[in-house]
């Protein structure tokens, strides 16, 4: 991966209608890297990306493309590409003419559009459909016509809009992989929205998490997962017990009513902090052993593991074992230093992190609202 | 295939009663007037008199074919622009469009003729600003104009039909890509509504061929379109056979017209969008 910043967004900002939409975005992204803007409905992550692509204008703020100010170049200009939501292939052309389109304009000859075309469709596996009619595709065959048509103008940035949002699930676990094998091959930037926690964390280099029309953190999904800066990133990110905490001294938190080691420091003395404990690196022991204990209060079977829910000191814990314990059992509890993560209050505080109102059922329904988006 | 129920044959009774009596036996009265003379005996005499008539037809197919072009080339921004405004203006917008139509034919086309002939507005109002009289009623362009008022929102409502339906993300997409808006025009926008195109050209251009009041009223007696000269036959000329042999050419002719048409829109099935 090059070190070279390809694009950068300067104090971007965007307002609908007195909605802001975009809050002084500063954004640096690197050449050839896979970075995907992660966020739930109404963040900002397609604003941005609609404004990088030229198809919206930022209210304020610069889009510099390799240290050119690109704030009035029209889409047709840009050197990058967009794979929108639902595809939009042109519905009157064929395969091979969907992906010829932008060579033609280019006024390529016949034989290098040809030769591109028949590339491009070996390279998302779909050699021997350029006669095919659009309508007769699947949802993953026109997403890849889609990539073949966006990859085959050679663009320095491919931008992808949810591009797997439509797809059943096995597809879009078999479509991550290959996209990210896609971009290692063809060396090219991607920016990729998504608010499914799980593909951004998979495939990308950095992640740019996104709420309210500001950014909340960027990072490696590494980072992101293990060194949340705030609630709203470390509950977004996968599973998250968010505590109230109070940061006794170096390396020594306090919280549920016991004192743990920790691996944190640099707070000041007795400062009040955000303690998050992830559900898998809680350790289930004989409740003498235990710093705390508390009630399993629900035990649902997830596959690979039980999840749980624990009720500690009137806070409802998520702990993910593979041992089972029926409901009613009093456990007790044990988390390794490098399993707690501090960190400093924030507006998201309080928020996040607490069980008590859990079920699978909302959880589903929020993401259907997300989906729509 | 599931085979149809009673029931279900039973609702389709009705319209297919209608249809008969109403499209099919006058279908059949149209071929048999026109095959056979006064007595009831068959003839093709009248069929093959029509050549006389072959000016007279060929300048119908010609005025209507211009005043469908004039039509569609005033529609079709007027359809895109429509397609893309708010939900209000479109709404006031198609009122607009919609509201001659609620009027009756006869009533618009004695007001074109109002606003047209040598003594009307537009003429007084050319006049007092010192411009003279421009002669325009009884001309072919009146004409021509009369079939434009009257039939263009049936040319506007299948292309704006067609295009609001249309995907923005499709023209995105192609701008994306590198085409300008005159590429984006011509190769994504013009393309997917030809069906809406095809519509509204039939739609406009088979009334302005067999028409004959327009032609009437704004051409005077100065010419006739083969809509007054079939009107003729059954009415002052009363020679129902001539008449019904004259209808029948016209048909077959409108109908080698729209296959014509149909074939620039490919296999596209979208064809028929009416709102």
């Amino acid at each position: 991966m090059g070190d070279n910043v390809i694009i950068r967004l300067q104090d971007i900002s965007k307002k609908f209608e007195d909605e802001v939409i975009l809050d002084k975005i500063n954004l640096s992204i690197k050449d050839k890297e896979f970075m995907t803007f992660l966020g739930p409905s109404g963040c900002g992550k397609t604003t941005t990306l609609r404004i990088i692509a030229g198809f919206l204008e930022a209210d304020s703020g610069q889009v510099i493309f390799e240290g050119k100010d690109i704030n009035n170049v029209p889409p047709h200009k840009r050197q990058v590409n967009t794979i929108f939501q639902r595809y939009a292939l042109f519905p009157h052309l064929n395969v091979y003419e969907n992906i010829a389109f932008g060579l033609r304009i280019k006024k390529m000859k016949e034989k290098d559009i040809s030769r591109k075309v028949h590339e491009m469709l070996e390279l998302v596996n779909l050699k021997g459909f350029q006669k095919r009619n659009i309508a007769s595709l699947s949802g993953g065959q026109q997403q890849r016509v889609a990539i073949a048509r966006a990859l085959a103008v050679e663009p320095r940035v491919l931008l992808l809009d949810e591009p797997l949002g439509a797809l059943d699930l096995k597809l879009r676990k078999d479509m991550q992989v290959e996209l990210k094998n896609i971009q290692k091959r063809m060396g090219i930037t991607f920016i990729y929205v998504t608010h499914d926690q799980q593909e951004a964390l998979s495939m990308s280099d950095t992640v740019v998490v996104m709420n309210g029309g500001k950014i909340q953190q960027i990072g490696t999904p590494i980072d992101i997962y293990n060194e949340p800066k705030n609630a709203f990133v470390a509950d977004f990110i996968g599973e998250s017990n968010i505590l109230d905490g109070v940061m006794l001294d170096d390396f020594k938190a306090k919280f549920s009513g016991a004192v743990f080691q920790c691996l944190d420091k640099g707070f000041a003395v007795n400062e009040s902090v955000d303690i998050v404990v992830r559900p898998e690196d809680v350790d289930v022991v004989p409740v003498s052993e235990g710093t705390i204990s508390g009630i399993i209060t629900s035990n649902t079977f997830k596959g690979v593991h039980f999840e749980m829910i624990v009720d500690i000191d009137n806070f409802k814990w998520m702990i993910q074992t593979t041992d089972y314990y029926p409901v009613g059992t009093r456990i007790g509890i044990q988390i390794e230093p490098d399993a707690i993560h501090v960190m400093k209050k924030s507006e998201y505080s309080g928020m996040f992190g607490d069980y008590s109102s859990f079920s699978d059922e909302l959880e589903r329904l929020s993401d259907v609202e997300q989906e729509e988006e | 295939m599931k085979k149809k129920s009673l029931g279900t044959k039973l609702t389709a009774a009705p319209y297919l009663v209608w249809s008969a009596i109403f499209i099919i036996v006058p279908l059949i009265f149209v071929l048999v007037y026109s095959v056979t003379d006064s007595q009831g005996n068959f003839t093709l005499q009248y069929i093959l008199d029509i050549g006389k008539y072959k000016d007279v037809m060929l300048n119908s197919i010609w005025l209507g074919f211009i005043a469908t072009v004039i039509s569609l080339v005033i529609s079709y921004p007027l359809a895109y622009i429509m397609a893309r405004t708010t939900a209000n203006v479109q709404r006031t917008m198609m009122i607009l469009v919609m509201l001659p139509m609620w009027m009756n034919l006869l009533i618009r086309t004695y007001s074109m003729m109002i606003i047209l002939q040598d003594t009307g507005i537009i003429n007084t109002a050319l006049e007092a600003i010192g411009l003279g009289k421009v002669h325009m009623i009884n001309t072919e362009a009146a004409v021509v104009l009369g079939m434009v008022y009257n039939y263009i929102p049936y040319m506007i409502l299948p292309l704006y039909s067609i295009m609001s339906k249309m995907d923005h993300n499709l023209i995105e997409a192609a701008e994306d890509l590198g085409a300008n808006k005159f590429t984006v025009l011509k190769n994504i926008v013009l393309p997917l509504s030809l069906p809406g195109i095809a519509s509204g050209f039939t739609m406009v251009f088979v009334p302005s061929v067999s028409t004959f009041y327009i032609s009437k009223k704004l051409g005077g007696n100065t010419f006739s379109l083969i809509g007054d000269v079939i009107e003729m036959q059954f009415k002052s000329a009363n020679n129902y056979n001539l008449g019904a042999a004259l209808s029948l050419v016209l048909m077959v002719l409108i109908i080698i017209c729209m296959m014509v048409m149909n074939r620039f829109t490919g296999e596209d099935d979208d064809g028929g969008v009416l709102i």
